[in-house]
């Protein structure tokens, strides 16, 4: 079994890289110690800071193909229990699972005194770390907390700076997706004395609305107020902004990776991406605290095959795998295969061609989709009455097993993405016979 | 003492309740979700209707229900009745290509049933054309061969006049499907479905050949077949000894003493139907007899299931040679046959019962059919071309059972259909 044992930022200590995310599921001690139960190695615990008071309802998702909660968007504010409630508990859960990381997350006025006061009883509870929300985006942003100080570099480096002058633990900055580029207050909180960077927070969202009412969900009486997006509809977008500030030479800091993470598979590629730790909070909500159990076994099985014996063996494995697209080799050709034996003749691929992409799929005897539907629709048919019912062979009839031509396959990977045949259409590499050229080299070159 | 006493309105609904129960909205909408989407979908290859399966399964799961209803009406009016009884193993759910992958295929039947349980239970009606044709056309037979003609031939602005001897319209499907399958009072719908659509029913009446072409300027016959075949042999003349189909029909539409043991002979899928009914009405013992092995039963391999569920017993290579009984039913004597259905000697045998239902085929309406002069037949069947339904004589066409011989209501959609197409060009190439 592979060691999944954590240090985050060289000081915050955990059996595994799996917190919870600040949020619902870490909203009081006696969640946070049913979570280290189940196997979780942390918790960064629901935001502190001055009372507020939440709405009814919170929560809205979008469900994707019959698959509940693809995306969750929530118009919840930070903790609406009172302070010495959540300090009193999280000094409980310290002493009984000392080995267990708690981070407090911390949000209050934009006041050098109010920071430090809410850092000194973080720290007194016995916190492990602080994450500063910066990030969340919705409500407490209207007040000038939250994504409203994560949006201007220049704030978020001054509280950062704040935070340090009394902080003991390590500082978190938990950065907002909602900039165009989060690089700008990534620097700016490691200006600030940062030792880390949690990202990402959830993203501006309206999830959709009710057609009979006319109101965005959640409602609330009537009304609905914008939200934050997240679960497994915003992983893409969590990876690609992680990867711009672990790959950003001024940034330079531990990463804790937060963004639609449900299960191992994610986790790991975070961690390829040089993430320390991951949060989780949507998954969780969905199915519960027991999903950390396939997370550690899944993620240890992998590294098990991979002969990877900590997670420091991989971690930033990928990163210099993503590049700028003019460092791309431009003569890397690649065209899609059928194979006859796999096709089950839904025909997707010809369609995703002919509609979507570059007209290289052909049926044998037909110039167009048109053509093809419009003899279909001509055939006459009858039930066969003869046969059996249940044949057993349901081999795919040649003529609706489409042909690539591959003189004209651009390899675009589209035919290979709708196939629902695991392995039916392979994407395999053409020798061009020429060396490797990027489009940096190409422009480079004609210029001389 | 031989009979069993009727089930009363209750137990009957509790014996021929539903064998498939409807989708539930969000099951239906996860079924719906598992589709593929082909692209010149092999269903809809596979559907004699043509009915575009993706496209309306795409709809259910995005909630259209009404447009998944009109996609599947489009193609074919009887979408309900089809939803029903059509053999989907050898049909549409037979060409998914999801058994290409070891899948599952998509439930195609019990989805367009989810579609047309919503549009029969919103106002359901259909467009017909705003302009009105002076034509006048004659649907004889009231099954669904007609039904479809007549929908097709309203929804292009002509008048349809449906003629059947029976009382109720709808043929087979009102008088001659399994109960738990389909009911009358589903088949009504459809009915009422195209008389809202503008046609005219004469219901209850014998078609006279002669006056009609008078009347009418074109006439589809949608006739079916006749009564079950003779078996030709001694006492079946007994009172007790009844055609699957009037069986059917008597128990589907009013009440009927079914005897305590019930031997039905042959094994397609009418036999089934009449076999499991008898069952389901009391009978403690029902036998099929069939003169072939079970590789050679007509029946769909699930109707077998079906059978088998319900205890029946079958006797296969066995042939009946005599009805004994005084004055009404008592036993059956049979012989063994061999693979050329010759009797093995020294076989025979009895069993006692006191119902014995024949299902061996229907006759062909040859004395009907040859009234009308210059209609061609082959074997009893209309002979027509089958992209047209046009018989030999240009006034006339056929479609459905007194074309095919005997095949599935969506073969008699598809025909009945065609043939309004045929009409429709016939019709407008007079007016040049």
């Amino acid at each position: 079994m592979a060691d999944l044992t954590t240090l985050f930022a060289g000081k915050i200590r955990c059996p595994n890289p799996f917190w919870l995310a600040s949020g619902p599921p870490a909203n009081c001690g006696d969640q946070v110690m049913r979570a280290f139960d189940a196997g979780w190695g942390g918790a960064v615990w629901k935001t502190l800071g001055e009372p507020i008071v939440n709405v009814s309802s919170r929560y809205s998702s979008v469900d994707w193909n019959g698959q509940r909660m693809m995306g969750l968007n929530n118009i919840e504010l930070i903790t609406d229990r009172p302070l010495n409630v959540n300090l009193r508990e999280i000094s409980e859960v310290k002493k009984r699972y000392p080995h267990h990381a708690v981070i407090a997350s911390l949000m209050v006025d934009s006041k050098r005194e109010a920071w430090h006061l809410i850092v000194r009883q973080a720290e007194e509870a016995g916190a492990d770390g602080l994450e500063l929300n910066f990030g969340c985006p919705h409500g407490m942003s209207e007040r000038g907390m939250g994504s409203a100080v994560g949006q201007v570099p220049e704030y978020c480096k001054m509280i950062t700076e704040w935070v340090k002058e009394v902080a003991k633990t390590p500082v978190l900055v938990k950065l907002t997706p909602n900039v165009t580029d989060l690089r700008h207050v990534a620097r700016a909180a490691k200006q600030g004395g940062a030792d880390g960077l949690s990202a990402i927070n959830t993203i501006n969202s309206i999830t959709g609305i009710d057609l009979d009412t006319f109101v965005p969900r959640p409602e609330v009486d009537g009304k609905s107020a914008h939200g934050g997006y997240c679960g497994p509809a915003v992983k893409p977008i969590a990876l690609h902004m992680v990867q711009q500030v672990a790959a950003d030479p001024e940034v330079a800091l531990p990463v804790s990776g937060i963004g639609g993470i449900s299960g191992w598979r994610d986790a790991a590629e975070f961690f390829l991406m040089g993430c320390q730790s991951v949060q989780l909070c949507t998954a969780p909500m969905h199915y519960g605290f027991r999903i950390v159990e396939d997370m550690i076994d899944g993620l240890s099985n992998w590294m098990d095959e991979k002969g990877f014996a900590k997670i420091d063996d991989f971690r930033g494995r990928s990163l210099p795998n993503v590049t700028e697209w003019k460092h791309l080799n431009l003569n890397y050709k690649i065209i899609a295969r059928i194979h006859p034996d796999k096709c089950i003749g839904c025909d997707l691929c010809y369609i995703a061609c002919w509609d979507g992409a570059h007209q290289c799929i052909h049926i044998e005897g037909f110039k167009n989709p048109e053509d093809l539907v419009a003899a279909s629709r001509k055939r006459i048919t009858v039930t066969d009455v003869e046969k059996h019912s249940g044949n057993g062979t349901h081999a795919t009839p040649p003529i609706r097993i489409p042909k690539v031509d591959e003189h004209e396959c651009v390899g675009c990977n589209l035919c290979w993405l709708v196939c629902p045949v695991e392995n039916c259409i392979t994407m395999e590499r053409v020798d061009k016979g020429v060396a490797a050229q990027s489009w940096e080299q190409r422009t480079g070159a004609s210029k001389c | 003492m031989g009979t069993v006493p009727p089930l009363s309105p209750e137990q009957f609904a509790e014996a021929f309740a539903d064998i498939h129960p409807a989708f539930e909205p969000q099951a239906a909408t996860v079924e719906a979700t598992r589709c593929l989407f082909c692209f010149d979908a092999p269903c809809t290859v596979a559907c004699p209707t043509h009915i575009d399966v993706p496209r309306f399964i795409k709809k259910i799961s995005t909630r259209n229900l009404r447009g998944s209803a009109m996609t599947i009406l489009e193609s074919n009016i009887l979408g309900l009745s089809c939803s029903r009884v059509c053999p989907v193993d050898v049909l549409c759910e037979g060409a998914c290509v999801m058994h290409g992958y070891n899948k599952q295929p998509i439930e195609i039947g019990r989805l367009q049933r989810y579609a047309m349980d919503y549009f029969y239970s919103h106002s359901p009606s259909l467009p017909v054309a705003k302009t009105q044709a002076l034509e006048k056309i004659a649907c004889i037979g009231a099954g669904p061969a007609s039904l479809a003609c007549a929908a097709e031939l309203r929804h292009r602005g002509f008048a349809v006049t449906i003629i059947d001897k029976n009382p109720l319209a709808g043929g087979l499907n009102t008088y001659g499907i399994a109960e738990y399958k389909f009911r009358p009072s589903d088949s009504k719908k459809e009915v009422d479905l195209v008389r809202s659509m503008g046609a005219e029913f004469r219901l209850g009446v014998e078609a006279d050949i002669e006056s009609l072409e008078h009347e009418f300027n074109a006439i589809f016959l949608g006739v079916g077949l006749g009564s079950t075949l003779r078996l030709n042999v001694p006492g079946e003349t007994l009172p007790d000894v009844v055609d699957a189909l009037k069986f059917i029909a008597a128990y589907k539409t009013s009440s009927l003493r079914v005897g305590r043991r019930v031997i039905i002979i042959g094994a397609g899928n009418t036999a089934i139907d009449a076999a499991t009914a008898a069952h389901r009405l009391g009978a403690e013992e029902v036998h099929i007899i069939y003169r072939r092995g079970q590789d050679e039963m007509p029946a769909f391999d699930y109707e077998y299931e079906l059978a088998l569920l319900d205890n029946v017993e079958f006797h296969w290579h066995t042939q009946p040679v005599r009805i004994h009984g005084a004055k009404s039913v008592e036993s059956i004597e049979c012989v063994r046959v061999d693979k050329n259905l010759a009797p093995i000697p020294n076989s025979n045998f009895q069993i006692p019962c006191e119902m014995i239902i024949p299902s061996i085929g229907q006759t062909r309406l040859v004395d009907f059919l040859s009234r009308c002069k210059g209609v061609e037949l082959k074997n009893g069947c209309v002979m027509v071309n089958p992209e047209t339904g046009a018989t030999a004589n240009p006034k006339y066409f056929a479609g459905g059972d007194c074309v095919n011989g005997g095949r599935e209501v969506v073969d008699a959609v598809a025909a009945g259909k065609r043939a309004a197409a045929g009409i429709a060009k016939s019709l407008e190439a007079h007016h040049g």
